[in-house]
């Protein structure tokens, strides 16, 4: 990708008549798609080393033409414009870098004839199974197939035959008939995953990709080759003939299984999510996602999922609920567990309902080993949020220890928990005994059982609502399926715990923009999709347990992880 | 608008008696008693059926009396008034000489409540598996009923004639794999 870069390091380049600064070394693909000018490519990844091997992206290019002895621009007399020697032969546009003057044709008849060629050539032994191919809809080869196809084949021999539905891993099935050897995946699995599985083997148009003999394709990256494959080789496995592409709904989102942050589309038909992908952002993951990331939705269906009001283990409604909950309240000693997990706003309003309460606040860390690459040590998606909004000072510890001895001298008798397991934070059953629970919670859990008022909350994917990466960047998901009959959005509920007036995060947002200073002038919808950096100084000092992942680095070194 | 108003001429003798009304009106019931009949005793006697009528959607299955849909649902996006409903799924192991299509459907539904007959799921199949016959009769007690599933379609559907025999030629290929 480019880099962003200095005002003199700009080169100015010529694309089909139009001149465009781009920085040195950019290379043509990405100069023509800042003028909206699509060159088809199939091997190019912008975030992948560059092969060349694909030859789509053939173009014309030329440069002014110099004096041999002067050095001098030669001016063309007839349109008083420096004169251009343009190559007899295509280049391809992938490989070709920025240079002061460089001029670039796309649309000239050896161009189209390049592309036409080319895409003759791909399709000889492409098994044309697009009915029954997980890719269609989103397939490179269909799409240029409409621009650059002849629409019949010439090709009177018999196909090649390649082996078809082979388990790459746990995840990934391959078709090699379809694959038309861009070795995407093969750099993917190099360069960002560094584990080099796959190759490819044989010659010619036998060339077909394969894992190491005694290897699988079963890093927790693996899908992200499906991703990238431009064409239905690679798919995944869990997807497979699940759906079409182009009925399913995209809705832009935030990966919550660690503190990376991954922005996220969730591909969703009928409020059923059928898969989860990774969308770009530069800053945060590039155009990659973990694989544990993308089975998170399978939790919106789970057989555990909370989905009646309980008080005192009978069914109830939301007002006679939370009625029981102030009741609870009003007896004193209230304690307010927090999560991590929580968006900003719930993590805001969880701090209102604290202070009306005159109620401690806990949170509790949950931590995981991390990967270096987008899987970080901190496995609660917020926890930057908790801080920026006040709900905590310092950073959570894995246990609820404080909040154990303050029960057992009988300090605490009501437990509010924002969709934390107290039993795994570490409350015994005879501290359990001692309290009163209230659990705002999606699933079932010890908690929920022992819980005295149990609300039933919604999932990331059902709501809107934003988050605060390790990089302490806001980022906000939008809600992408409906809601389970039966839950309540959590802003709601704590919002009438609070009793604080909002409905949603529009008017959330309005209180957090009055009260908190590092989210002072911003609404909900001002927020960009690739989110925004807020500033971190208040918090540098403190010891966050992430260590280096991808487009991070800890400001100190990180701590010692559970 | 105005009004015009029309002057009702009184009726004559002859005509308050009725007679000639009634005597031209018995003179077209007696002149179609002898005509070629028009109408036809439905439903003990059924219409000819001219070719590319657009009837009741149906799968069909091939010759040997497999299925060919392989649930690719452009039917079902193409459908203007989204009467199809298909669940895709993977071709069932049982099927030794299908394993290879890899893909069936598990479920397919048309709506007959919503189906507008265009035809349009016809001209999209790639498969040549969804043909409008020349069904024309689908009545029911019950919305349910209106529902054609999987087992009614091909039930409907029959056998159609295949001239490609397409993934018959991508076994043998496969079959006989490249001679290295």
């Amino acid at each position: 990708m480019i880099q962003p870069a200095k005002p003199a390091d700009l080169v100015t380049v010529n694309v089909d008549g139009k001149d465009i600064a781009v920085p040195k070394g950019t290379n043509v693909i990405e100069a023509a798609r800042q003028l909206g000018i699509d060159i088809p490519h199939y091997c190019y990844h912008p975030k992948l080393t560059i092969v060349g091997n694909c030859r789509m992206c053939l173009i014309e290019m030329g440069l002014p033409a110099v004096d041999p002895a002067t050095k001098a621009p030669i001016v063309d007399p007839a349109t008083g414009k420096p004169k251009i020697n343009w190559m007899p032969r295509p280049q391809i546009g992938c490989g070709t870098n920025a240079s002061p003057g460089l001029h670039i044709r796309t649309t000239s008849p050896l161009v189209k004839d390049c592309r036409e060629g080319v895409m003759e050539f791909l399709l000889i032994n492409h098994p044309l199974d697009c009915p029954i191919c997980d890719q269609a809809g989103e397939c490179k080869l269909q799409e240029q197939s409409t621009g650059y196809g002849r629409g019949y084949s010439r090709f009177v021999e018999q196909k090649n035959v390649k082996p078809k539905r082979t388990q790459l891993g746990p995840r990934v099935t391959l078709d090699d008939e379809r694959c038309i050897l861009c070795s995407r995946c093969i750099r993917f699995s190099k360069e960002i995953a560094k584990d080099d599985v796959l190759g490819f083997i044989d010659r010619g148009s036998y060339s077909t990709l394969t894992c190491y003999p005694g290897r699988k394709l079963e890093n927790n990256y693996s899908l992200n080759t499906v991703d990238i494959c431009p064409v239905g080789a690679l798919t995944s496995t869990d997807f497979r003939f699940k759906m079409r592409v182009w009925f399913l709904k995209q809705t832009n989102s935030i990966d919550t299984e660690s503190s990376v942050g991954a922005n996220t589309v969730v591909w969703s038909r009928e409020g059923a999510i059928y898969r989860i992908t990774p969308r770009r952002n530069d800053e945060v993951n590039d155009t990659w996602m973990a694989d544990s990331g993308r089975e998170l939705f399978k939790a919106v269906k789970a057989a555990d999922r909370l989905t009646a009001i309980k008080v005192n283990g009978a069914d109830s409604e939301l007002d006679i609920a939370i009625n029981a909950a102030t009741q609870l309240c009003k007896e004193g000693g209230v304690a307010v567990v927090g999560s991590g997990r929580s968006s900003v706003e719930e993590q805001f309003l969880t701090k209102k309902l604290a202070d009306t309460l005159k109620a401690s606040t806990f949170l509790v860390s949950w931590v995981g080993q991390g990967d270096k690459l987008l899987v970080s040590a901190d496995r609660n998606p917020n926890v930057r949020g908790a801080l920026v909004t006040g709900l905590i000072k310092t950073l959570p510890a894995p246990k609820l220890t404080d909040l154990a001895a303050q029960i057992d001298a009988g300090k605490i008798r009501t437990v509010i928990s924002v969709g934390e397991d107290l039993a795994a934070a570490g409350l015994s059953a005879v501290q359990f005994a001692k309290i009163s629970v209230i659990y705002l919670g999606t699933h079932a859990n010890a908690t929920s059982a022992a819980a005295k008022v149990v609300i039933p909350t919604q999932s990331v994917f059902e709501k809107h609502g934003t988050l605060v990466n390790q990089q302490f960047r806001l980022q906000k998901f939008a809600q992408a399926v409906p809601a389970p009959v039966g839950t309540t959005d959590d802003l709601v509920v704590l919002a009438k715990l609070a009793g604080v007036a909002v409905a949603d995060v529009g008017s959330a947002w309005k209180l957090i923009a009055a009260e908190v200073p590092a989210l002072g002038t911003m609404t909900f919808v001002n927020i960009p999709e690739t989110g925004l950096l807020l500033d971190a100084t208040p918090w540098a000092a403190l010891p966050f347990v992430e260590g280096e992942t991808l487009h991070y680095k800890p400001a100190v070194p990180a701590a010692v992880t559970a | 608008m105005a009004i015009i108003p029309l002057e009702r001429k009184p009726l004559t003798f002859v005509e308050r008696t009725y007679l000639p009304g009634i005597a031209s009106g018995l003179k077209t019931t007696f002149k179609h008693l002898f005509q070629p009949k028009v109408t036809m005793e439905y439903p003990e006697q059924r219409p000819a059926i001219s070719p590319g009528y657009r009837g009741v959607p149906t799968l069909v299955k091939d010759p040997h009396g497999r299925e060919k849909c392989v649930s690719c649902q452009l039917c079902e996006f193409v459908c203007p008034p989204k009467a199809i409903r298909i669940t895709p799924g993977e071709v069932p192991a049982d099927q030794t000489d299908r394993t290879h299509v890899e893909k069936a459907p598990q479920a397919f539904d048309i709506d007959m409540l919503r189906c507008i007959y265009c035809g349009l799921c016809q001209e999209v199949c790639p498969e040549e598996a969804i043909f409008l016959q020349n069904q024309y009769s689908m009545t029911g007690y019950s919305r349910a009923e209106m529902v054609n599933d999987k087992a009614r379609l091909y039930e409907l559907g029959g056998t159609l004639p295949d001239a490609h025999f397409k993934w018959d030629k991508k076994l043998v290929a496969e079959q006989h794999g490249n001679a290295h």
